[in-house]
């Protein structure tokens, strides 16, 4: 049997999450992720449950990869804004973030980055919709699913807020 | 006088355990120690909270010695006036629970 295996498999960004359960779901099967591209990831046959895997968006900072391998995690690479850690089960469980406060805030960068992307996708799509391009439709297409995007954040962000109101 | 400040739980303990100079991962090990393993912070909340704290100048972080290339940190005369507001408040509130459910003892040992 090959000890490392290739999957091309998409995630939308607010699936984040799902993404990241999946990735467990895989180390727990004995397949821990050790590398990633886009929509591809690259994992190698290890024991069950030997790494717990963490994703979350974050801007170039190489303070913050030598401060999380000072704290035993793994840096794995990094697609666009998302960066991918590794960390050994047996040292202890691992987290990227233990308030409501952090997850609010990462919750809120994802939601920025999204809804930039969003108009962007409007902007051109408006321009190329009065010219002679007939692929304006596209970018007003990505529009709306950034859109709804947006929306799907928000609906994350009230409810940790909500619980903000009352305990950290 | 300090105007009211109310910490979070986690900058509470990562203030207390920068009385003496202490790296991340130190930080970390510390609050968990200190809190009987009850608070555990984890790495990106605590990296986005020691860059807070420095910019309000309650931390500050130390020169890099040759030897080690680990970034510490230290408590600053302004982080200790937070802290020991911080104290206080705490123990108002201990002390106001305490009047109303009747003394440690009543509900120690219920």
């Amino acid at each position: 049997m090959a000890d490392r295996m290739t999957v091309r498999k998409w995630f939308w960004v607010w699936d984040f999450e799902k993404e990241e359960r999946w990735l467990n779901e895989m180390a727990m099967q004995g397949w821990a992720l050790v590398g990633v591209g886009f929509c591809t990831y690259h994992f190698e046959k290890t024991e069950p449950g030997a790494y717990t895997i963490r994703l979350e968006m974050h801007d170039q900072d190489e303070g913050y990869l030598a401060f999380m391998r000072e704290t035993g995690a793994e840096y794995l690479g990094r697609v666009v804004k998302w960066i991918y850690f590794r960390k050994r089960s047996e040292l202890g469980q691992f987290d990227l973030f233990s308030d409501l406060d952090s997850r609010i805030n990462h919750l809120k960068n994802i939601r920025r980055m999204v809804g930039l992307v969003g108009i962007l996708n409007l902007g051109i799509g408006l321009m190329n919709s009065f010219n002679a391009s007939h692929f304006g439709w596209v970018n007003l297409l990505c529009c709306a699913l950034l859109m709804y995007g947006c929306g799907v954040f928000k609906g994350k962000i009230d409810y940790l807020e909500n619980e903000r109101a009352l305990r950290e | 006088m300090q105007e009211n400040i109310v910490l979070t739980e986690a900058t509470y303990y990562i203030l207390l355990s920068l009385y003496n100079p202490q790296h991340g991962y130190g930080i970390m090990q510390a609050v968990e120690a200190m809190s009987g393993g009850r608070v555990r912070l984890a790495a990106g909340t605590l990296y986005g909270a020691l860059n807070a704290m420095v910019e309000k100048h309650w931390i500050v972080q130390l020169p890099v010695t040759d030897g080690s290339r680990k970034k510490n940190y230290q408590l600053t005369d302004k982080g200790l006036q937070v802290l020991t507001g911080e104290l206080n408040r705490l123990r108002e509130l201990v002390k106001n629970g305490e009047t109303v459910l009747g003394g440690p003892q009543k509900w120690l040992t219920e």
